[in-house]
């Protein structure tokens, strides 16, 4: 038994040698080591961990069964709440949630409840336990728009109250940001999206690929003419923003959303596949979240030097902990308060370098963070060939623009009930980032699972 | 998938292809396009539709193989079927939402080069479904490059040929042709021009001289098409826009070519190395000067 008051070190790849290639980092526990870190569990009976979770999966009972041996048991716990246990396990910011609020982490590291979750769900595929279907069918059929984290749990979440549902997805291949944003060497795509796929599929949920609502077909049409009697929208967040600085549009300079969706989702890091990837010696990545971490180590495993360029200081980095120290391990470079305030480009319309300015942190702003400040006089130069801006996104207008009575707020984002996920349109609903904006898979898998019951009171007060 | 129904050469370089894809036919318009993707490994490609019909649920697109996809495409027979096809994507042509007894009072002219004589075609075809007869110059290099001449004839009002070697047609570029027009005291409210973007440039700069707004149709880089990617951004006025979501069309005379043209470079390296590798196979040391053969 190891020092009760430190989690069990969870084995990763050399950072060496992952940084040449896309298998996943994180190499999890296996059995005796889950069983170990389960044991160290307090169980609290007012478990604040649940309620970090914002799908309040049973922490204590499902860590109990883990503890026990019972992984099936385990599975099953967590499938009461969740429908993506293998995403969420290696995906939440779980220090500030379930293990933010782990009484273990007051006096020593928290039990390492991400890390359990992700053992079991790994369990279960590799041991082939899928989740129930539902007994019986009751025959009213729901439209999900988007296949995404949100969509797939608030479909999960349908059939198995016994809807006859249909995900439209407008990409070729179901996931959404799983898919086609966050990399392989982070949520590996074959072994655990298309699984997690596959499972919400054996529901009894139907996914239609290249249906693009707004434009194959309406919300509109859906309701009147199609027989679907609700409609969620989980259609993301949309088109990516840009910095609005002289040389933006240089070449070499491409927004984490287009870099991230042809090496995820084309998978263009891959000899086999026909789509070009511009690989760059030295990137420069503007921004300090979670995308740019992504864009950052995948420049990076594409043989580039990378820096990240952000303007505050890392303690403001909005990123996971895990994915900053991840990064820094690999080698890319972080340039902190600092920012982009031109992109220089060659004779030709290449990105050659990036003037920049250092900042200092004044009083806290609006959102409570010290504001970055410009520090005169202080203006340099980087080399560079290759821009990656991470700046976050900006709601898509597809669906908005075309359904009759959806209301938007001031940013344009879908305005929905956070406990329903009701819009100001009879038999809509909405949620994840077409309703907050850019946020995380499992703000937006709650979002889902409140929207998935709003949907079914409404459609069992419609039919009273 | 996606079948495809049809599949035909029109000429050296150009195809087209009839294929199955209801949901699209049901809903495009004028204006608007389609990703195709050919297989598991295949890029995201993106193709103007040159017709559709409604009932038969296909679409109709004409291409010309430009990269490692498009040659593959060619390929392809009828019977055989994409994988992925998806649309209508991008906004219809203006005139598809406007009163059609206003528009019988403009003078449309269209412009179309080489392949760009697909998009044109459902344009001028909807016009005339309208009651709208529009000019049409079809430019192309020589003669066998010349497409859709029937059909185009059918729905056209006037139709002007043109060729830049003289073999078929007026003699000249298209810029040529619309100088010619005005001077034979030809009047028009509005211009299409859909072709190469270098003629499309000097298209906007010749309708520029004779105060016609113009209206062109832009292809550039993009991946997924729907607003994701920020790809296939334009600068149109000073703003970037795009072109997935807010064209593909837009103001011919505020569009930055120069920087357009710089941004359709951007694979030329990645993408000549595909094709030359696809074409020469195992055999492909070197020779296109980039890639230094499989080193």
């Amino acid at each position: 038994m190891g020092d009760v008051l430190k989690k069990v070190p969870v084995r990763e790849q050399d950072p060496k040698v992952r940084a040449t290639n896309f298998e996943e980092v994180c190499l999890g526990y296996n059995k005796e080591e889950a069983m170990e870190e389960a044991a160290r569990c307090l169980n609290c009976k007012n478990a604040k961990c649940v309620q970090g979770c914002p799908v309040n999966i049973d922490i204590p009972a499902f860590i109990h069964q883990v503890k026990e041996g019972n992984f099936e048991e385990a599975y099953k716990v967590i499938g009461k709440s969740s429908s993506l246990p293998a995403v969420c396990g290696r995906v939440c910011p779980q220090e500030t949630q379930c293990e933010g609020k782990c009484i273990r982490g007051i006096k020593g590291e928290p039990v390492s409840i991400g890390k359990l979750e992700r053992f079991v769900a790994d369990w279960a595929k590799e041991n082939g336990i899928k989740p129930e279907a539902p007994a019986a069918r009751n025959g009213h059929k729901i439209a999900v728009i988007g296949s995404g984290p949100s969509g797939l749990t608030c479909a999960g979440d349908l059939a198995k109250m016994g809807y006859d549902v249909t995900i439209f997805e407008a990409l070729h291949q179901p996931g959404g940001v799983l898919v086609y944003g966050i990399p392989e060497f982070r949520l590996p795509k074959d072994k655990v999206v298309k699984a997690e796929v596959e499972n919400v599929k054996s529901l009894g949920v139907t996914i239609d690929t290249n249906v693009i609502i707004g434009k194959s077909t309406t919300v509109d049409e859906l309701l009147e003419k199609e027989g679907f009697e609700a409609v969620f929208i989980g259609s993301g967040a949309g088109l990516p923003m840009f910095m609005g600085i002289p040389g933006e549009v240089s070449n070499g300079v491409f927004s984490a959303n287009e870099y991230l969706t042809r090496s995820n989702l084309m998978k263009a890091f891959r000899e086999d596949y026909d789509t070009p990837i511009v690989t760059g010696k030295k990137v420069i990545v503007v921004g300090g979240g979670n995308v740019a971490m992504d864009a950052a180590r995948t420049a990076l495993r594409l043989g580039a030097e990378v820096h990240i360029v952000y303007r505050r200081s890392e303690e403001e980095l909005p990123a996971r902990k895990e994915e900053v120290h991840h990064a820094k391990e690999e080698g890319v470079i972080f340039d902190l308060l600092t920012n982009p305030t031109e992109i220089l480009a060659d004779e030709n319309g290449w990105v050659k370098g990036v003037r920049c300015v250092r900042m200092e942190l004044g009083e806290p702003d609006a959102s409570g963070r010290r504001r970055p400040m410009v520090i005169e006089g202080s203006e340099f130069e980087m080399e560079a060939d290759t821009v990656i801006m991470s700046l976050g996104t900006s709601p898509n207008p597809l669906i908005s623009s075309t359904t009759i009575g959806l209301d938007v707020n001031r940013r344009k984002c879908i305005i929905a009930d956070e406990e329903t996920g009701a819009t100001s349109k009879e038999g809509v609903y909405a949620g994840g980032d077409a309703v907050t904006g850019a946020a995380t898979v499992i703000l937006a898998m709650g979002a889902g699972k409140a929207a998935a019951k709003g949907i079914d009171e409404f459609i069992k007060s419609k039919n009273n | 998938m996606y079948k495809i129904i049809k599949a035909e050469k029109l000429n050296e370089i150009v195809y087209l292809m009839v294929v199955e894809a209801p949901m699209v036919a049901k809903h495009c318009q004028p204006g608007q396009f389609v990703i195709v993707k050919e297989d598991d490994t295949g890029e995201r490609i993106p193709l103007t539709i040159c017709d559709y019909d409604r009932e038969a649920g296909t679409i109709t697109i004409v291409f010309q193989p430009i990269g490692v996809s498009t040659e593959k495409f060619a390929r392809l027979q009828a019977g055989d079927a994409f994988e992925d096809f998806v649309g209508p994507l991008g906004c219809p042509s203006e005139f598809v939402n406007e009163d059609p007894e206003a528009l019988k009072k403009e003078k449309i002219l269209f412009v179309a080069g080489g392949v760009g004589t697909a998009p044109v075609y459902p344009q001028v075809k909807w016009l005339h479904e309208h009651g709208i007869e529009a000019d049409v110059i079809v430019g192309a290099k020589t003669k066998d490059l010349i497409i859709l001449e029937k059909e185009m004839a059918a729905v056209a009002g006037n139709l002007y040929i043109t060729t830049d070697d003289g073999s078929y047609g007026r003699s000249g570029m298209v810029t040529k042709v619309i100088e010619d027009l005005m001077a034979e005291g030809k009047t028009y409210t509005k211009c299409v021009s859909i072709g190469p973007m270098i003629m499309m440039k000097f298209c906007c700069l010749t309708t520029k001289k004779y105060d016609i707004p113009t209206i062109v149709s832009m292809n550039p880089i993009m991946v997924d098409g729907t607003g994701m990617c920020g790809a296939c951004r334009v600068i149109v006025g000073g703003e970037v826009k795009f072109a997935c979501v807010d064209g593909p069309e837009f103001d011919g005379h505020l569009i930055d070519w120069d920087l357009a043209m710089k941004r359709q470079q951007m694979y030329k390296t990645e993408e000549g190395r595909a094709l030359l590798k696809l074409r020469e196979g195992d055999t492909h040391h070197g020779g296109c000067g980039q890639c230094g053969g499989d080193k």
